[in-house]
């Protein structure tokens, strides 16, 4: 059987989680955090790792896919641009400037030898799917910023799928030095084909640094995509979290942040937007274990035709931490009948010296901003939009990519128009 | 030469009639003041006409040069020509006033224009902050700075007949003048017609009405003449029976 190269702990630790796997049964909807998933859907029969040298594309050099390179000009001035394909990274590249100060960017195998990063935040894989990760990640990716030092622009990592059948595995850790300050943009797009990726992002904001990370999921329509982000946040550090799900046929984001240092904060953002069969599954975590730690979360969601939406979320104050403020918003707009949201925030309180809210939605566009933009002559498609552009501005206006921003704001504005030309549904 | 003929209408909320038979014809150039106390069904006359969800017509019509106007959608009663400032702007997060101002000429055939250059010059006709214009509509803004702002999109979007529902409202002395000024100079300039809804006469020292009607428990019970806001002011609204009530 052909085997993934690397080095021998990243071999041993690749078959140490594939003989869990064998014996480990894939969750059932019965558990919580997998409720209304569409899990009982996926045949793993239907994709199969990418092993065999060449089969991946990322053996043959060349530039990166074009629509890839138009991204790239888009976002302007990159720190480092990694380009993945297939889970395989393709390019590397740093700028000379940011090289300078110490920033590195690259295959992990090559800048971390004894393998010390690959889990270091996100710990044991806790099911069938994190165990599947970990015995075929082809070739994790490390971002290292060294304490004390601003890295000038964004850490772009653009992940690209294109083999039909596949199963991919891409792998980011991002360590961010004490006092030093980095914004990741994690781009994952796709070819028109049926893939599935099951992604795990690691990130570590050390003490009183600034992290900020934007994961936007521009997969295709046939793509099943299961994620888990985990960060962990130490002390003073200012850890940020922005979410853009617009892709995908199932594309479900396990999101976890642990505040684990005391006086550390922490925000969530997240955009989705689901259209035809569509359907975005978020779990997210706000685990508070120090005093003094502050999480802020905003998920905001539409749903159009028959496209799914599902927000769970759980924000967990533990014994020690005393002090804290932890917020948890979620709001839906539901633009057809057929679509359908579920939003289910959770508290979980150790400690009662805490300032908790959570807020959670889902309804139709706002019948008071509808009318007043028609009673100004806008048509109704056209107010809707407006509104929907609007709602999801609140977000998008706060990503620490601005250069990316437009590109999203017009993939929205697409769906958007799709849904007018299928017909809005008549009012209620 | 446009006219918004009102004829025998009756509406209602949830069940309960508040108009009950109002007749009412503005036309081009001309100002209608429409008066009345709390609740005799002022703020209900403008939602009625706009097509505001949530009102229901049980009789009469409204018509715009002959127009049905009571069987079309809001947009299209404004397509139409009819503008209505609100009373209570309503705050829309996220979305610019340049945008919706575009989609509305558009809607009409008008776009193209440089919009944002109108809006500046209207901004500053009226003493809107410009800081404002780039805000998410009504969002964060003050009473009065909304009122400029339903005044800056009625002078853009160049209706032909304009409710005004409680323009002064929230309006301090100068901003009422400089909005009493720029509504009066689209009625000699452009010819628009003006029904201004107000409780008060203080904006029609300003806004000279042609026409004062006073409300009343869903009827004009009296027609007249300025001087009729003047004898208001003398005696107030206790010679026109109050209503039980009024809805927003």
């Amino acid at each position: 059987m052909a085997r993934l190269d690397g080095p021998p702990w990243l071999q041993r630790r690749r078959e140490a989680a594939f003989e869990r796997y064998t014996t480990t049964p894939l969750p059932t909807v019965e558990e919580e955090v997998w409720r209304y998933s569409r899990i009982p859907e996926l045949d793993l029969d239907d994709y199969a790792p990418l092993v065999e040298a060449g089969a991946d594309g990322a053996t043959s050099p060349g530039p990166p896919p074009a629509h890839l390179a138009a991204l790239v000009e888009r976002l302007g001035r990159c720190s480092a641009l990694v380009v993945v394909r297939n889970g395989r990274v393709l390019g590397v590249e740093v700028e000379p400037e940011a090289a300078e100060l110490g920033l590195e960017v690259g295959r992990l195998a090559d800048l971390d030898p004894e393998g010390s990063a690959l889990g270091s935040v996100a710990g044991e894989a806790a099911n069938a799917f994190g165990l599947l990760h970990d015995a075929f990640a082809a070739d994790p990716v490390l971002v290292r910023v060294p304490a004390g030092v601003v890295v000038p622009a964004p850490v772009a990592v653009l992940h690209h799928t294109d083999v039909a059948g596949s199963a991919t595995f891409p792998h980011l850790v991002v360590q961010a030095g004490e006092d030093s300050e980095v914004v990741v943009y994690d781009h994952a797009g796709s070819d028109e084909v049926d893939a599935l990726v099951l992604p795990v992002v690691e990130l570590h904001a050390g003490a009183a640094a600034r992290l900020r990370y934007v994961h936007a999921q521009l997969l295709g329509p046939r793509v099943w995509q299961l994620g888990r982000q985990v960060s962990r946040v130490e002390r003073d550090a200012t850890f940020a979290t922005a979410m853009v799900a617009l892709g995908g046929d199932y594309a479900r984001l396990e999101v976890e942040s642990v505040l684990a240092g005391k006086g550390s904060s922490g925000e969530m953002l997240a955009v989705y937007f689901g259209e035809r069969s569509q359907m975005h599954d978020f779990r997210s975590l706000q685990d508070h274990l120090a005093p003094r730690t502050t999480s802020n979360l905003l998920f905001k969601g539409a749903v159009q035709g028959r496209s799914r939406s599902v927000y769970t979320g759980l924000i967990h104050i533990g014994k020690e931490a005393a002090g804290v403020d932890a917020f948890q918003t979620n709001r839906n707009i539901k633009l057809s009948d057929g679509a359908w949201a579920e939003s289910v925030p959770n508290l979980e309180i150790e400690n009662n010296d805490v300032r908790c809210s959570h807020a959670s939605a889902v309804g139709p566009v706002d019948e008071d901003q509808r009318y007043y933009l028609e009673s100004r002559g806008v048509p109704p498609a056209s107010a809707e939009r407006l509104i929907v552009l609007g709602f999801f501005e609140e977000v998008l206006e706060r990503l620490p990519t601005p250069g990316a921003v437009p590109a999203l704001r017009g993939e929205i504005a697409a769906k958007l128009a799709r849904r007018e030309l299928e017909g809005a549904p008549a009012r209620a | 030469m446009a006219e918004l003929r009102i004829s025998g209408l009756r509406a209602g909320v949830a069940g309960k009639e508040i108009l009950r038979g109002v007749d009412l014809v503005v036309r081009s150039g001309e100002v209608h003041a429409v008066m009345g106390p709390n609740g005799s069904g002022k703020s209900t006359l403008t939602h009625v006409i706009m097509g505001r969800p949530g009102y229901e017509v049980l009789g009469g019509s409204v018509t715009l040069d002959g127009t049905d106007l009571l069987g079309l959608e809001p947009w299209q009663r404004a397509a139409a020509g009819l503008f209505s400032a609100m009373q209570y702007p309503t705050e829309v997060p996220g979305v610019a006033l340049a945008d919706v101002l575009e989609e509305a000429l558009v809607a009409v055939g008008r776009g193209g224009g440089d919009v944002r250059g109108r809006m500046r010059a209207e901004a500053e006709r009226i003493g809107f902050d410009e800081r404002f214009l780039d805000r998410p509509l009504n969002v964060d803004l003050s009473g009065g700075e909304k009122k400029r702002n339903e005044t800056l999109q009625l002078a853009v979007l160049q209706p032909r007949i304009a409710i005004l529902d409680e323009v002064d409202s929230g309006l301090d002395i100068d901003a009422l003048r400089l909005v009493a000024r720029r509504v009066e100079a689209e009625t000699e300039e452009r010819d628009l017609g003006v029904l201004a809804i107000t409780h008060y006469r203080r904006l029609l020292g300003e806004l000279r009405p042609d026409v004062v009607h006073v409300l009343s428990r869903g009827r004009v019970v009296a027609r007249g003449g300025p001087e009729l806001a003047d004898q208001l002011e003398a005696t107030g609204y206790a010679g026109y029976a109050e209503a039980d009530g009024e809805q927003r």
